[in-house]
């Protein structure tokens, strides 16, 4: 009971103590990202913190994007100079931080890692927001198992080797095939390149081996992939030979599903920006340091538009 | 007879490789799996009745390359140096195509038309900007195509304005794959007719005979009244025409734009064509058949890895060593060995012939 009421009485000293640093004032946070160009992903990822942080919310943002980790850390190490309040991080490169954030530390500024982990001692930062990759493509498994086909002749298309997503969504997929409840027609890496997974698909088809399972580690390549079966006159979706199953959510991918040309996509996604102003706003440490974004996974038969308007990535 | 035999090669002599190199694959192909080559119908998903098979994923594929092969062997032949900026400027014109057609409410000819003119426009005032900073500047062709190299695909993404913009229209499509009642390619009908212009080009202009002549002794071509600058400036303009309409086809075949992927690393294949196909990447002498063969050459490589299910991670090295092997064969060190070796030979059996006499 004692320890309850300590609890309860710590936790409101820091919710005061945040209100009355800031009761008139905005919360300045850094942010330090990879630029939106980088993919349809990052676009939307920015877009969200743009919109979350924003000075209505009571945020005093100021990004900087780069791809390059060393850009990143003397962008860092300016915000603390300035005197963010918060620094928020989604590193290029999972080393060389230790420096960077222990001066943060020290400089009382809080900090947050978003959609991606950085190897430093937890005490560094607040809380990580990441996404499960390997999550994501058990997800996607388990749907694909629950299909019940006679037979699983699978088309892996996997993305650039040793890069996150790929090796989270290739786990699941691999586990099967070594355990023998699916068949590898075959297994490519296209790097992300559409062009080039349907090169892939059209090799398979020329061969004349049987697949009914195309497994596209993003939305792109799937679209790559579905380009040759319509170039063979092989059918796909809900209706057809060939199931389809992408990753990502581009809003483009969904109305596919919708459409019924494909079965099924996996989200990964890009929404950190409110748990981490909710975590900031409370000022509650959160039990796990390592918080997984809640991600879903379409079907084509219950995919809504409203789901499309919600969780579709980029334009139309 | 022998002299008469070899005059009549030296016409084919810089087709040699990449005429070996295609001999040699399809002869491996049909070892591996006669059916190989076979080609059969089908009828597509949009009920027209096409061509399918290796043969035709192959001429297909490599459409892109060969178009693009085609503009730099010009600029190769022209400037003695290549353009390394060519897949990124195809991602700026793929994009401004998408662009334009996204913007037009009912996608009809015309605007597939005037997004093609357009973005062949935007592509060609990229190429004259290489062709300035090479023909004006002085900068080595490499250096001067780097800037748009670095930065070609952000300018993309900014026409993109985001992620990766699709189109949905049977008019890309059929440009993308194939057109009703056609069953070959489109692509492929595209490589045709650029190859077609190319050749009008060179037998109705004198375009050709001055590339040649600027790229193989500079300051005598322009002591004979051969406008060196504007020689140089159109191979770029000509390469940046190539650049759009490969941008376009690429955008077609997905109906989708990624700014980061479309036509990647195309710019070290194009080159390889050129090199494959027996022109020399100092400049001068150039053949536009022989690059278009290099680029059937890089693809049929490609495609038999794929069908040998080679991991698409090791393709990459394989490619490398049947690469380095055509060119190391084609190098002038080599060749020049051989027709030692092959001198040689003829001395000794003259000798011979003429002891026999001598006897």
């Amino acid at each position: 009971m004692k320890k309850l009421l300590a609890l309860v009485l710590a936790l409101t000293m820091c919710l005061s103590m945040a209100a009355l640093a800031h009761a008139d004032d905005l919360i300045k946070v850094g942010v330090v990202n990879n630029p939106p160009s980088e993919s349809g992903y990052r676009a939307a990822n920015v877009a969200d913190f743009e919109k979350v942080f924003s000075a209505e919310n009571g945020y005093e943002m100021s990004p900087y994007y780069s791809l390059k980790n060393d850009e990143q850390l003397t962008a860092a190490q300016g915000f603390i100079t300035d005197g963010v309040d918060v620094l928020l991080i989604s590193a290029a490169e999972t080393t060389g931080w230790d420096e960077v954030l222990t001066a943060a530390k020290e400089a009382g500024i809080k900090v947050y890692l978003f959609d991606r982990m950085i190897d430093v001692p937890e005490d560094l930062y607040e809380a990580a927001v990441v996404s499960d990759m390997a999550k994501e493509g058990e997800t996607a498994v388990n749907w694909l198992l629950e299909q019940g086909l006679e037979e699983y002749n699978v088309i892996h298309i996997q993305g650039a080797m040793g890069s996150d997503a790929q090796i989270g969504r290739t786990g699941a997929l691999d586990a099967q095939f070594e355990a023998g409840t699916m068949k590898k027609v075959a297994q490519q890496t296209a790097t992300w390149d559409e062009a080039e997974a349907k090169k892939i698909v059209e090799s398979v088809i020329n061969s004349g081996e049987k697949f009914n399972v195309i497994y596209a580690e993003n939305d792109g390549m799937a679209k790559g992939a579905v380009a040759a079966l319509d170039e063979a006159g092989i059918t796909h979706g809900v209706n057809g030979d060939v199931i389809i199953m992408g990753f990502d959510c581009n809003k483009w991918a969904l109305k596919e599903l919708k459409a019924g040309n494909w079965n099924y996509d996996g989200q990964c996604s890009p929404f950190q920006a409110q748990i981490i102003s909710d975590l900031i706003k409370s000022g509650e440490t959160p039990a796990e340091k390592k918080i997984i974004n809640a991600e879903k996974g379409f079907d084509a038969k219950t995919i809504t538009d409203e789901d499309i308007a919600t969780y579709g990535l980029g334009e139309d | 007879m022998t002299r008469e035999a070899g005059k009549r090669k030296g016409g084919v002599g810089q087709l040699l490789i990449p005429l070996i190199a295609i001999a040699l694959l399809v002869i491996f192909n049909l070892i591996r799996d006669p059916s190989f080559f076979s080609i059969e119908t089908k009828t597509n998903n949009t009920g027209n009745t096409v061509l399918a098979g290796n043969l035709i994923s192959i001429i297909n594929g490599a459409s892109e390359l060969a178009i693009l092969a085609m503009g730099m062997t010009l600029v190769t032949a022209a400037c003695g140096g290549q353009d390394i900026s060519v897949g990124a400027a195809a991602a700026i014109a793929g994009s401004v195509f998408v662009r334009i057609i996204r913007g037009a409410a009912p996608v009809t000819g015309g605007t597939v038309i005037g997004a093609f003119l357009a973005c062949c426009a935007v592509a060609m005032l990229f190429g004259s900007f290489n062709g300035m900073l090479v023909a004006v500047f002085r900068i080595q062709p490499m250096i001067a195509t780097l800037i748009l190299y670095t930065c070609g695909r952000s300018i993309a993404y900014w026409i993109n304005g985001g992620a990766t913009p699709t189109i949905d229209s049977p008019i890309t499509g059929a440009i993308g794959s194939f057109i009703p009642g056609i069953p070959v390619p489109t692509p492929v009908i595209i490589v045709a007719v650029m190859a077609l212009l190319f050749s009008l080009t060179f037998r109705f202009t004198t375009l050709g005979l001055y590339t040649q002549a600027v790229g193989i002794n500079e300051s005598s071509a322009r002591l004979n009244g051969i406008n060196v600058t504007l020689i140089k400036l159109v191979s770029f303009i000509i390469l940046g025409i190539c650049v759009s309409v490969a941008g376009s086809i690429g955008v077609c075949r997905l109906g989708l734009i990624n700014h980061e992927t479309l036509l990647i690393d195309i710019e070290m294949d194009t080159i390889l064509a050129v090199a494959i196909g027996g022109n020399s990447l100092g400049g001068g002498k150039f053949k536009i058949s022989g690059s278009i063969l290099g680029a059937y050459v890089i693809q049929m490589l490609t495609i038999t890895l794929y069908a040998m299910k080679v991991s698409s991670t090791d393709v990459k090295a394989y490619k490398a060593i049947v690469i380095i092997l055509l060119v190391v064969i084609g190098s002038p060190v080599v060749k020049r060995w051989f027709t030692k070796v092959i001198g040689n030979m003829r001395n000794a059996r003259k000798i011979r012939g003429a002891a026999k006499e001598g006897v």
